[in-house]
């Protein structure tokens, strides 16, 4: 036996599989893997499929005709340039929310919390409308300021909520609170200023992706893809984090570090989605908890629920384009399939209180 | 000092005062835990038990004095550094729901893993025979919020177990259990001092800690009252001094160490008048 080369046969349990030899390796959940890949399956279907819907309906032939290079230039134009974005963009922006709920809910220990329910998607809006009143409209500034705007709420929820620290219901009700007033603050913007600004701002006030153009997602989903790189660094500590802040520490963790990164992630990433597409609701809240029934881990599963986020978003986007009869802003989708996880979730919640 | 004391100090806390925001709870408190004792921390509830052992464990750093652990100041280690050390099992721990009792016992093993080695043979054995010590191994595969208090408290010290260090800190082990549960945490604590582990616990039962404890600090109100083996610590004047409770102490009929007896003061009795 060559104990440096050694393969182990599984993880922590039976249910973790390790990748790799005993000297470099990964610990991979086997129903996780097995979630994201189907759910990844489903994902490129969809992409097919949306990649052929519209005014101008195409085959799937047509579209694969398209990939391998060949296809007439109108063809390719309504593909590549009108539908893919947007395609790709649903898949991405989904899979950020998805994963940075996933990064609240895992902090808080909570899954009521996340961004758009404790009120960080309507900070980035209004850090946007902001930027868009005072600054005029050019999206590095727009993105700047949904940024500065996430941010600028997660801090002041962090100062009201600061003496729980950031746990227990005292943040979520600090968040939902500000959310509600930052609502209003958005909507009371926007009967304030110009026509043009405001039909231009509230285009993305109910979360849309008819905006999406690939000088829009490009840097967006660059900035996803860095952030989402970073996560390996927080996963373990979560983890451990999920045990209590006292069991985490004495078990080797860095605590603070590890929350504070993974608040930053979180903020970065919906903030980004929220720059381009406004705020997007109910897919950071749900994808976490779906994807975590779905795997049966005991936390959140974060590949998983990227996935599962993506399918979420590209799944609402097609269903508030091609199936409902009239034009509707995908947030509004969203809105009313989270808004019906959400009466189950909390009517589970109380079941399981009392 | 007397040749009783010629032992080594693993953890000291020297003038350290702990406050939680500005509301002191333990000021100015140096005392020492001697190398390969069974330590118990008794004293009377809100006594700053459990804020010397956070304090201990480098969860909250003294606002002034220092906790010194193996000879380093604990304020200048990293939680990597304390935990190979030293392990704790809180009174806040949180089992997160359908987390199996083998994940959570590898837990443990968090200290021992990096980014790209999350998964060692060390780690595999360390999690087997820390489920084994705490006869837990049946239950590897178990959900954990499906098992009985005494089964889950097993599982929370096979976790500190797998983390493998010297010393080991534990905030009232035996609360909530049985009576039969309480004996099985104690014995199984006792069997890891003997081979060799450093164990200190916050125990509310005078009588457990008089029969396993061979190094007892008694507090009240943030200070140490007395320190030292049972024989010393529980006499009817410290527990008298410690919890205000009037008691006889005799010699526990099972080991002859110290054991505690409240007095009767029930009301009938105190007015003379016969108990039925």
């Amino acid at each position: 036996m060559t104990p440096m080369k050694q393969v182990l046969a599984h993880g922590p349990s039976i249910a973790w599989f390790v990748i790799g030899p005993e000297t470099g390796n990964i610990l991979v959940h086997r129903r996780s893997a097995l979630v994201a890949f189907i759910a990844a399956v489903v994902v490129l279907g969809l992409v097919l499929l949306a990649l052929r819907l519209g005014d101008f309906p195409l085959t799937p032939l047509e579209v694969i005709d398209v990939f391998l290079g060949r296809g007439e230039a109108l063809v390719r134009t309504v593909v590549l340039e009108w539908r893919l974005p947007r395609a790709v963009a649903a898949v991405v922006f989904g899979a950020a929310l998805g994963v940075s709920g996933a990064l609240f809910q895992t902090i808080t220990r909570n899954p009521l919390a996340s961004p758009d329910v404790m009120g960080l998607a309507n900070g980035s809006y209004a850090g946007m409308i902001v930027t868009l009143v005072v600054l005029g409209g050019s999206w590095p500034m727009l993105v700047t300021g949904s940024l500065v705007g996430g941010l600028a709420t997660a801090t002041v929820i962090y100062l009201l909520a600061l003496k729980d620290g950031l746990q227990g219901f005292r943040f979520i009700m600090v968040g939902i609170g500000i959310s509600a007033m930052l609502a209003s603050f958005n909507i009371w913007l926007l009967l304030r200023v110009d026509l043009d600004v405001a039909l231009f701002a509230s285009a993305w006030g109910a979360g849309t992706l008819n905006t999406i153009t690939p000088a829009t997602l490009i840097p967006t989903g660059l900035s996803i893809f860095v952030l989402f790189c970073l996560l390996p660094i927080v996963v373990a500590p979560l983890r451990q984090l999920s045990l209590g802040d006292d069991a985490a520490a004495s078990t080797g963790a860095a605590v603070g570090p590890a929350r504070l990164g993974a608040i930053v992630i979180a903020i970065g990433l919906v903030s980004a989605v929220t720059a381009v597409s406004g705020p997007i609701a109910f897919i950071a809240l749900s994808a976490p908890q779906i994807s975590r029934r779905l795997a049966g881990t005991a936390e959140v599963p974060l590949a998983a629920t990227a996935v599962v986020g993506g399918l979420l978003l590209l799944t609402s986007d097609l269903l508030a384009q091609h199936v409902i009869p009239f034009s509707l802003p995908v947030g509004v989708v969203t809105l009313v399939l989270g808004g019906l996880y959400l009466v189950w979730l909390l009517v589970r919640e109380a079941r399981r209180t009392k | 000092m007397s040749a009783f004391n010629q032992w080594v100090a693993i953890l000291r806390s020297e003038s350290a005062t702990l406050a939680y925001d500005k509301r002191i709870i333990v000021e100015d408190l140096s005392l020492d835990i001697p190398a390969g004792s069974f330590t118990a921390i008794i004293g009377p509830n809100a006594c700053g038990k459990s804020t010397l052992l956070r304090a201990m464990a480098g969860l909250l750093a003294p606002t002034s004095g220092r906790m010194i652990l193996d000879g380093k100041v604990i304020a200048t280690l990293s939680p990597r550094d304390i935990a190979q050390q030293m392990g704790l099992l809180p009174q806040t721990a949180i089992a997160p729901e359908g987390i199996t009792v083998a994940e959570l016992v590898a837990r443990g093993r968090y200290v021992h893993q990096r980014l790209l080695r999350q998964w060692s043979a060390q780690d595999r054995d360390a999690v087997a025979d820390a489920l084994h010590v705490t006869n837990i191994a049946d239950l590897a595969e178990r959900r954990v919020e499906h098992l009985s208090g005494g089964q889950r408290q097993r599982v929370w010290i096979a976790m500190v177990l797998a983390q493998q260090t010297p010393l080991i800190l534990l905030d009232e082990p035996t609360t909530y259990l049985d009576i039969a549960h309480q004996m099985d945490v104690l014995n199984l604590l006792h069997e890891l001092n003997v081979s060799g582990r450093t164990i200190v616990a916050v125990l509310h039962d005078l009588n457990h800690a008089a029969r396993y404890a061979s190094h007892i600090i008694a507090m009240k109100d943030g200070m140490v009252i007395a320190a030292g083996p049972p024989a010393k610590v529980i006499t009817p004047a410290t527990v008298s001094e410690v919890f205000g409770l009037a008691t006889e102490v005799i010699p526990d009929p099972v080991t002859g160490q110290p054991m505690v007896v409240p007095h009767d003061t029930r009301m009938a009795i105190r007015r003379g008048l016969p108990s039925r």
